[in-house]
């Protein structure tokens, strides 16, 4: 019987992470996808602070979790309505679409 | 337990929420009153600050010494230069909401959180503050799609390094075990015996605040976000975030991770150097003058990381006083640049300044002034910037860094230079709307600070002395 270790939940965050990066790089279709990779981001994140709360035996990793949670939820409110005032000016929220500006 | 030393911050986020709701119940007006209220606030705050006591509050959690009122103040001057400067902008745009300099009250309570962060979670909540407050000041004129990319390329961008910087922070505390400033410089105190896993979180937290001051190579987001933000927010921007996010590096990386020196120098030497050569060679092509203030920024953030680099107290001397510099400089650039309308609409192209001196000559004085400043002219403030900078480098014996930045400020100087040009010996273009008084007072306050800066240069120094030695107690 295998027993989890900090070493297992450091790798699926790692993973985590890297699938929220090439979330945002790779994705050519839709902003709401890229939303959502900043999400697994931040989670991957949480996961990460929450083992090492457990694994040190510290309860402000926990406290830190709990925060990130926090701003998650306001930066996806805001990221939303970013979004959605993209919308409005511009009819289509496809990635390919947003190049105004070079660069 | 200390809740006074954090007075100013808490003084300032209740007004924010007092105009807030001045701002719902007034029906008409509301914006210029909230906008004088707002900068009021950021008077209390700076008096606040000014004679606030030193130590640290919240458990440890906050530090208020000499080097955050520093930074502070020069946080809350840059930012009320930036909401006069907003009054006339927004108003003949269009744009006047009284939301806008309630949400830039919040953003600075964001940066003097930042600048005051003595733990990894105080850190992380004042930038998210300022970071979510500064995609909604992006966004702002909303129906305006260059706006609303700028807004969503921000966002995008942002979103990520807070996610890095996030990933870098919970991987220094797994592998130390404390997010507090100074218990993680006492673990970290030999080099040596530091877990990697502590290093590779302590560059995840660099790649996270060089987005922030936009270093090379993560500016990408700077040019399109300076040219399609409204005026009024770039000009915001291109001051108190930079100089909060600056300090903010300082204060990390010269004191939890002050004895890693060795393992971050070298990236912040590269760092800087890819920023001067890239501001300086990108800039030249440029027509769009927001863009080319957008390129000088990574460019002058490049030079400060250079006294950054050396990491010793004169070195970050060196950089306080450029950032002094450099936000007075920047912000009377963009009060020219927000004079710039013809028949009632902004223009923004370099080609429009051609022949300003005729029209306009004191307008097109102005302007030389501050390019010659950022072009390290002497006897002008950014020739004096430069100067502590480069001479705590050559001091440090870090003779490429010095050589590459006196080269690229040289380059750079092409196209400041290149702008006096088109004002003083290009065929007239059609004249200048009237400007606003409150356009000419910024420009002309800077204007003044920029060229009398060599007569009183000792109180701003001694005062960044004083900052720089407290990070270093």
């Amino acid at each position: 019987m295998m027993t989890v270790g900090l070493g297992h939940y450091l790798v699926v965050s790692a993973i985590l992470l890297v699938l929220g990066i090439f979330g945002i790089f790779l994705n050519r279709k839709n902003v709401i996808v890229i939303l959502m990779a900043i999400e697994l981001i931040l989670l991957a994140v949480n996961l990460n602070l929450v083992a090492f709360s457990a694994a040190l035996g510290d309860l402000s990793g926990q406290v830190m979790a709990m925060l990130v949670l926090t701003v998650a939820a306001a930066e996806a409110a805001i990221g939303l309505a970013i979004v959605v005032v993209y919308f409005r000016n511009r009819g289509s929220i496809q990635v390919e679409d947003v190049n105004l500006m070079k660069g | 337990m200390n809740w006074t030393l954090a007075l100013p911050e808490i003084v300032l986020a209740v007004i924010g929420l007092a105009i807030l709701i001045i701002g719902v119940l007034l029906k008409r007006d509301a914006v210029t009153t909230c906008t004088m209220l707002t900068i009021g606030g950021f008077v209390v705050a700076f008096m606040l600050v000014l004679n606030g006591g030193q130590g640290t509050g919240f458990n440890g959690q906050f530090i208020a010494d000499g080097f955050s009122s520093y930074s502070k103040l020069l946080i809350l001057a840059g930012a009320s230069l930036a909401a006069i400067l907003s009054i006339d902008f927004n108003h003949k745009q269009g744009i006047e909401r009284f939301e806008f300099p309630v949400v830039m009250l919040l953003a600075v309570v964001g940066m003097m959180v930042m600048v005051s962060a003595s733990n990894l979670m105080t850190l992380y909540l004042g930038l998210e503050l300022q970071s979510l407050s500064l995609y909604v000041l992006a966004a702002f004129a909303r129906d305006d799609l260059r706006s609303s990319e700028a807004g969503l390329k921000y966002f995008v961008l942002g979103g990520l390094a807070s996610g890095l910087l996030l990933y870098g922070i919970s991987l220094v505390y797994g592998f130390s075990g404390t997010m507090d400033f100074a218990k993680l410089a006492s673990v970290l105190t030999n080099p040596l015996s530091a877990s990697p896993g502590v290093i590779v979180g302590m560059v995840f937290v660099l790649v996270g605040l060089a987005f922030k001051v936009s270093a090379v190579p993560f500016h990408m987001w700077t040019p399109d976000v300076y040219e399609g933000a409204p005026t009024s927010v770039t000009v915001f921007f291109a001051t108190a975030p930079k100089v909060a996010a600056m300090s903010l590096l300082m204060r990390v990386m010269c004191g939890p991770f002050g004895h890693l020196l060795a393992a971050w120098q070298s990236l912040i030497v590269i760092v800087s150097i890819a920023s001067m050569v890239l501001g300086a060679f990108a800039a030249i092509g440029q027509s769009n003058i927001k863009r080319l203030m957008a390129y000088s920024s990574i460019a002058n953030m490049g030079y400060a990381l250079a006294g950054l680099a050396i990491g010793n107290a004169d070195g970050v001397r060196g950089v306080l006083v450029y950032m002094t510099i450099y936000v007075f400089v920047a912000a009377g650039t963009f009060a020219c640049i927000i004079a710039m309308r013809r028949q009632g609409r902004a223009v923004e192209q370099i080609s429009d300044l051609a022949g300003l001196s005729t029209h306009d000559p004191l307008l097109a004085g102005l302007l030389s002034i501050f390019m010659f400043s950022m072009a390290g002219i002497p006897l002008l403030a950014g020739f004096f910037g430069k100067l502590y900078v480069f001479l705590a480098v050559v001091n440090a014996g870090l003779w490429t860094l010095a050589i590459v930045g006196v080269l690229s400020s040289v380059v750079g100087a092409y196209y400041y230079i290149r702008i006096i040009k088109v004002m003083y010996f290009d065929a007239p273009s059609p004249a200048f709307d009237a400007r606003a008084p409150s356009l000419s007072f910024v420009a002309a306050v800077t204007g003044l600070f920029t060229l009398l800066f060599f007569v009183f240069p000792a109180p701003v120094v001694d005062a960044a002395n004083v900052a720089a030695q407290a990070i270093f107690k």
